[in-house]
């Protein structure tokens, strides 16, 4: 377990659009918790502003008090010109990193300033990951699809030592849109949306017609109903992945992280954190990118 | 305005030609590229025919390389990328960057497009691969809106090209994981969406159900068209309403603003479907020839033919067309 407890815990971007009270509630309890990296900043759609640029700066400087490695996360999904100045206003910042998650930021900040390369950049191979880090790139956190035995091979041939980061804990990103599909099941268009996935603190579900929980519509994203759970991880693979993340949801965060935190000090067993975590993962586990099989399998907990 | 046609085998590349594509793309046989279907695509000998072929008639031909290596495989893709340089194709359609990499290290004067699998949907985006790669052209995944697509075309360093017609992803190509959430395998680093291997139909007392991997994706009624099941295209309940829930089963067509492309600066237009028949691949490719002469020789007084129209809905999924995300009500 020394290696595990070496292990860092992010907390990954607010995937959901909440209402102020409710994000600023979240980080204050983040500032008192065992989490050492925090990403902060709207990745999903340029139309949630309960947050402006000021209260984004203001949260990362009470974060950094608190001893949290804050991070800046860029949209994942770039259309409009004015998004493209507000990755440009985060990329030049000065100060805090960045997370780029599309490859116009990576073009902003490529061999300028090191950058973590967040999950939806397209980077499945070693040579395509050499070239990043060639450009700045120091910390990878690692695309929903790929397995362990890809990660591993990947991080065996790379000549530089870079950092690895994982979702552990969370649902899955699966795809992004120009179209919300929110607002479609309000029947409105994105124009009129009037920012209606605020009434979704973790989404809307999506089921099948036989009520198989199956998605989940977050605005123009759309993402698993399932939860990935990997952390097994730290059990059974010290050494190939150096932080988790966390994916913020509305239920309670200081139960997911205190769990997940003990198992990194060896306190628990990852099968007994994924049982009593599996009440705050109403669709179920998931874990089958990591195995190599369908996403949506759950391979260690079947 | 450059017309590129789709070709899935040699018959579909003679009717692109014939018909008045300016441009063809095809592939190989493999997971190298993203219509990785059972029975499609060339071979070596059906290459080199296939680029006499357009040669002699003075169309070009693009090679479509479009997928992601993983880790063990990337040796696949650089033979891709050398078999391809060796045919005299006119450019390579790539997606990865490790594959661009290794095109420009061992294959310098190759002309490189950035795939719509690559994800780049703005001008620093394309700069990027310019810089690093110095692509000649950049497919914009079909995300954005007329407006949106003018402003791209303005500042990017590079030619653009744009999908005309054709099956519509809607969520941005490279970066959709729904069909390996659901079966494993997917566009990016297999090739296919909703491989065929995971796909059943079954007639049950409600319907014809159709099933991707043992999910539900749609129930059809007796007088209803069932159409494929990507998941993208199924029917779905959300807060207790059944429907078409992410998109219809629909194609993209942008013959009605085909003059608005020419104006912003779309240099070429791409016919999606290389799965698709040489009857088909003739129809769509004459019609859009036909469509774009007319646009270029009056762009003012252009109008979409009703005889074009008709005959692209007959093409299309479900029979009906969309402009997609260049319209911006449909987002």
């Amino acid at each position: 377990m020394s290696n595990a407890a070496t292990t860092r815990l992010a907390l990954g971007p607010l995937q959901f659009h909440w209402p102020k009270a409710q994000m600023q509630s979240l980080y204050r309890k983040i500032a008192d918790s065992p989490v050492d990296i925090v990403y902060l900043g709207e990745t999903v759609c340029s139309k949630r502003r309960e947050f402006r640029h000021k209260d984004w700066i203001e949260t990362a400087e009470l974060l950094s008090e608190a001893g949290k490695s804050v991070v800046l996360s860029t949209f994942a999904l770039v259309e409009a010109q004015s998004e493209l100045g507000y990755i440009r206003r985060l990329c030049e910042n000065g100060e805090i990193w960045v997370e780029a998650n599309d490859m116009s930021a990576v073009q902003m900040l490529a061999g300028k300033i090191p950058f973590v390369g967040g999950p939806t950049l397209n980077v499945v191979n070693q040579r395509t990951l050499q070239k990043l880090v060639d450009l700045g790139l120091q910390r990878w956190v690692v695309p929903v699809e790929l397995s362990r035995a890809m990660l591993v091979e990947i991080r065996r041939e790379m000549a530089e030592p870079i950092e690895y980061e994982l979702l552990a804990w969370g649902r899955l990103s699966l795809a992004y849109s120009a179209r919300c599909y929110t607002a479609r099941a309000h029947r409105i268009s994105k124009d009129d949306c009037a920012n209606c996935c605020i009434d979704y603190p973790d989404g809307l579900l999506l089921q099948t017609r036989e009520d198989e929980d199956f998605l989940v519509i977050n605005g123009i994203q759309t993402m698993s109903a399932r939860t990935s759970c990997v952390l097994a991880e730290l059990e059974n693979s010290p050494g190939i992945v150096d932080i988790l993340r966390i994916s913020p949801q509305a239920g309670d965060m200081d139960s997911i992280i205190h769990q997940i935190d003990a198992l990194r000090h060896g306190e628990t067993t990852a099968d007994a954190v994924a049982r009593d975590l599996a009440v705050h993962a109403p669709g179920g586990l998931c874990d089958g990118y990591w195995h190599g099989e369908a996403g949506m399998m759950n391979v260690r907990q079947s | 305005m450059e017309l590129v046609c789709p070709a899935g085998n040699l018959q579909s590349l003679k009717a692109a030609v014939d018909a008045g594509a300016n441009s063809v793309y095809i592939g190989f046989r493999d997971e190298t590229n993203a219509r990785h279907f059972a029975g499609l695509n060339f071979n070596d000998r059906q290459i080199a025919q296939g680029i006499e072929y357009a040669h002699a008639r003075g169309v070009r031909v693009f090679i479509a390389i479009n997928t992601y290596p993983q880790p063990g495989n990337l040796a696949k893709w650089q033979h891709a990328v050398d078999t391809a340089a060796n045919t005299g194709a006119d450019a390579l359609i790539l997606a990865d960057i490790g594959v661009m990499d290794y095109a420009t290290e061992f294959w310098p004067d190759l002309n490189l497009h950035l795939s719509v699998q690559g994800s780049a949907t703005s001008q620093d985006a394309i700069a990027f691969y310019a810089q690093q790669f110095g692509i000649k052209r950049a497919v914009l995944p079909r995300v954005l809106s007329v407006r949106q697509v003018a402003a791209i075309a303005k500042k990017s360093p590079v030619p653009i090209e744009t999908f005309g017609f054709g099956s519509l992803c809607v969520m941005v190509e490279g970066r959709c994981y729904l069909s390996s959430y659901v079966t494993g395998q997917g566009p990016n680093m297999y090739g296919a969406c909703s491989p065929a291997k995971f796909v059943k139909w079954s007639e049950t007392d409600v319907g014809t159900e159709t099933r991707l991997n043992g999910v539900l994706i749609d129930r059809i009624a007796d007088d209803e068209n069932a159409g494929y099941p990507t998941i993208c295209k199924g029917r779905y309940c959300v807060n207790d309403d059944v429907g078409y829930a992410i998109e219809e089963p629909t194609s993209l067509n942008t013959l009605p603003i085909l003059s608005d492309l020419v104006k912003i600066g779309v240099a070429a237009i791409k016919i999606e479907g290389r799965q698709r028949s040489p009857a088909y691949v003739h129809r769509v490719t004459s019609v859009f020839r036909e469509a774009i002469d007319s646009c270029l020789a009056d762009p003012a007084a252009y109008r979409p033919d009703e005889k074009w129209l008709a005959t692209l809905a007959a093409l299309s999924e479900g029979a009906q067309t969309t402009l997609g995300a260049y319209n911006r009500s449909w987002q």
